[in-house]
């Protein structure tokens, strides 16, 4: 991945090459305290257990650890109730989000500001500190442990709804002039004109929304009690509490195997997400 | 702006602002009149009791150490990872070797579970055998258990807290930098500026609304931020990692009692409006959102 070599520093700044030298030992050195636990990890899940301490570059490889694990837990349960939560968790998100910010975008009504303020609430009374409200309000509406109401108060985002709205005021008015002379309604325009517009504004919060809720546990730990509705998060804590006492390998093999759609996702599509966070995080 | 009667716009808010009226406004309000009220037992339904949750509170030492924890957790975390962020991108925006591996090994811990990578730590941590343990007995260091330890614990909290963020706020300073003008730095040069004067009077102050949107997102997260407790200390030993959410879960879901919960909850809530307070007073004045 590179950065667009204008933004670079120009070499006119004469650290001198000492200096320098030392910068970059000291970057380094952070690198590699960062990735250490990662590593680590690896080297664990991918050697027998006699060496998960053992730092032997002769050690034999395995995945003896993966298998293990795989079959100690219902995971690949998990793994299915972790996607369909993150789909309809994105799902909900986007369409709710589309609508209200087109709203918000492009009418004018009594109220608007008063309505975006109670929206923007959201950014700092996240559903994740309401939690013993929420779950009372899930028992009453007879939905506690279904995977549905792991999802519920995250389907209207306050940040998805912002995110879009300043996205489709960015659009050029007469595209939906335009639009409306041929006499698409405010519907049709929302598809045609601001919704393809902003694809990379979708793309962007698509990664933060499906990072966020892959990794989400608080709530998830509360609603859902059953193999049938755990997320991964929550069956790899439970997984690594009971069973498994100090079996370290088998432990860091299924740590790693959660995080690993994840991981290789953002592998594979570094600079997006990178940039997704970016965008995302710019108000 | 379009005006074709007022019903559209509204239409289009409901779905969304119903599940908001549902899920934030009516259990953040909820909370409040919930925490002047008894939990319920068998034999006798809930009634109110005014502030006897909050004087209950007040007499609760738990409770106290959880808020004691959670400021020395903020105030431990917050500034070092800010300043991490900053030192991070400044390298990976400059002519650094390895800048790819770089950016993503800093950037790594942002995309992992935190209860994945509490399970790493964990192991991390272990006394006799963790690496940690490793690296101090080849120092030959005294065998310490930073877990199990009233004074290291939250200590070695912050640490992964720091880890787990200091590459997520990188990112928010590497668009702000990509957006700074290369010739202010060779305006600084040539005026004969060394490159520490150039961070403190250019960059520094450039920066700052950035760094204040990356303080506001790590006041909350340190609010938020709890997973990590359940893998790693469960809240000891004897309550010394316990922080004010995790005592609001403790609370309202391995003691059942809701009403104090409540009240807890109302404390986190106050907490989050003072940090509301502070980014309309000081943020809200730097950045328009029209």
């Amino acid at each position: 991945m590179s950065a667009p070599t204008a933004s670079s520093p120009p070499p006119a700044f004469g650290a001198s090459p000492a200096s320098h030298a030392l910068e970059t030992a000291a970057a380094w050195l952070l690198g590699l305290l960062w990735i250490l636990p990662l590593a680590y990890a690896v080297w664990t899940a991918f050697h027998p257990s006699a060496y998960s301490t053992r730092f032997d570059p002769g050690a034999p490889l395995t995945l003896q650890n993966f298998v293990n694990a795989w079959h100690a837990a219902p995971f690949a349960r998990y793994f299915l109730n972790t996607t369909l939560l993150v789909t309809m968790v994105l799902a909900a998100q986007l369409v709710l989000g589309t609508l209200a910010a087109y709203a918000l975008a492009r009418f004018e009504f009594r109220g608007r500001d008063l309505v975006f303020a109670l929206i923007l609430l959201q950014l700092m009374v996240m559903p994740d500190v309401l939690i013993v409200e929420n779950y009372r309000t899930m028992n009453a509406l007879g939905l506690r442990d279904t995977i549905v109401a792991i999802g519920l108060p995250y389907f209207a985002s306050a940040f998805g709804i912002f995110l879009l709205r300043q996205t489709f005021k960015t659009v050029p008015r007469e595209l939906d002039d335009a639009a409306r002379v041929e006499g698409a309604n405010a519907i049709q325009v929302l598809f045609r004109v601001y919704v393809p517009l902003a694809r990379p504004v979708y793309l962007a919060y698509a990664l933060v929304s499906v990072s966020y809720h892959w990794n989400n546990f608080l709530w998830p730990l509360i609603v859902s009690n059953s193999v049938e509705t755990r997320p991964l998060t929550v069956g790899l804590q439970v997984f690594s509490s009971t069973d498994q006492g100090v079996d370290w390998s088998i432990i860091t093999a299924a740590t790693l195997m959660t995080s690993a759609p994840l991981l290789v996702g953002f592998l594979l599509f570094q600079r997006q997400f990178v940039q997704s966070f970016m965008r995302a995080g710019i108000r | 702006m379009r005006r074709p009667g007022a019903v559209t716009p509204w239409l289009l808010l409901l779905p969304a602002l119903a599940l908001l009226a549902a899920f934030t406004h009516w259990p953040a309000l909820a909370t409040l009149w919930h925490s002047a009220m008894s939990t319920p037992k068998k034999a006798r339904p809930s009634r109110f009791v005014g502030l006897d949750n909050y004087r209950a509170m007040v007499e609760d030492d738990v409770f106290w150490q959880a808020l004691w924890n959670n400021v020395i957790f903020a105030a431990g975390t917050i500034p070092l990872s800010i300043a991490l962020a900053i030192a991070m991108a400044l390298w990976v925006n400059g002519r650094i070797r390895g800048r790819g591996f770089l950016r993503l090994a800093y950037f790594t811990p942002t995309v992992l579970p935190m209860i994945a990578v509490a399970n790493i730590w964990l192991f991390f941590y272990t006394p006799q055998y963790g690496l940690l343990e490793q690296v101090t007995q080849a120092l030959g260091l005294p065998s310490h258990n930073w877990l199990g330890d009233k004074s290291t614990v939250l200590g070695a909290m912050i640490v992964v807290a720091i880890w787990k963020e200091a590459g997520f706020f990188m990112i928010f300073y590497l668009a702000a930098l990509q957006g700074i003008s290369p010739s202010l730095a060779e305006a600084a040069a040539l005026e004969g500026a060394s490159r520490g004067q150039y961070f403190r009077r250019v960059l520094f102050p450039l920066l700052m609304p950035t760094t204040l949107f990356v303080l506001i997102n790590a006041l909350i997260n340190s609010v938020r931020m709890v997973d990590h407790i359940f893998v790693m200390t469960r809240g000891g030993p004897d309550n010394a990692s316990t922080l004010l959410l995790y005592y609001i879960y403790q609370v309202g879901f391995s003691f059942w009692d809701s009403g104090y919960a409540a009240a807890l909850t109302v404390v986190v809530l106050i907490v989050l409006a003072l940090v509301a307070v502070l980014q309309f007073g000081v943020l809200e004045r730097r950045i328009h959102y029209r």
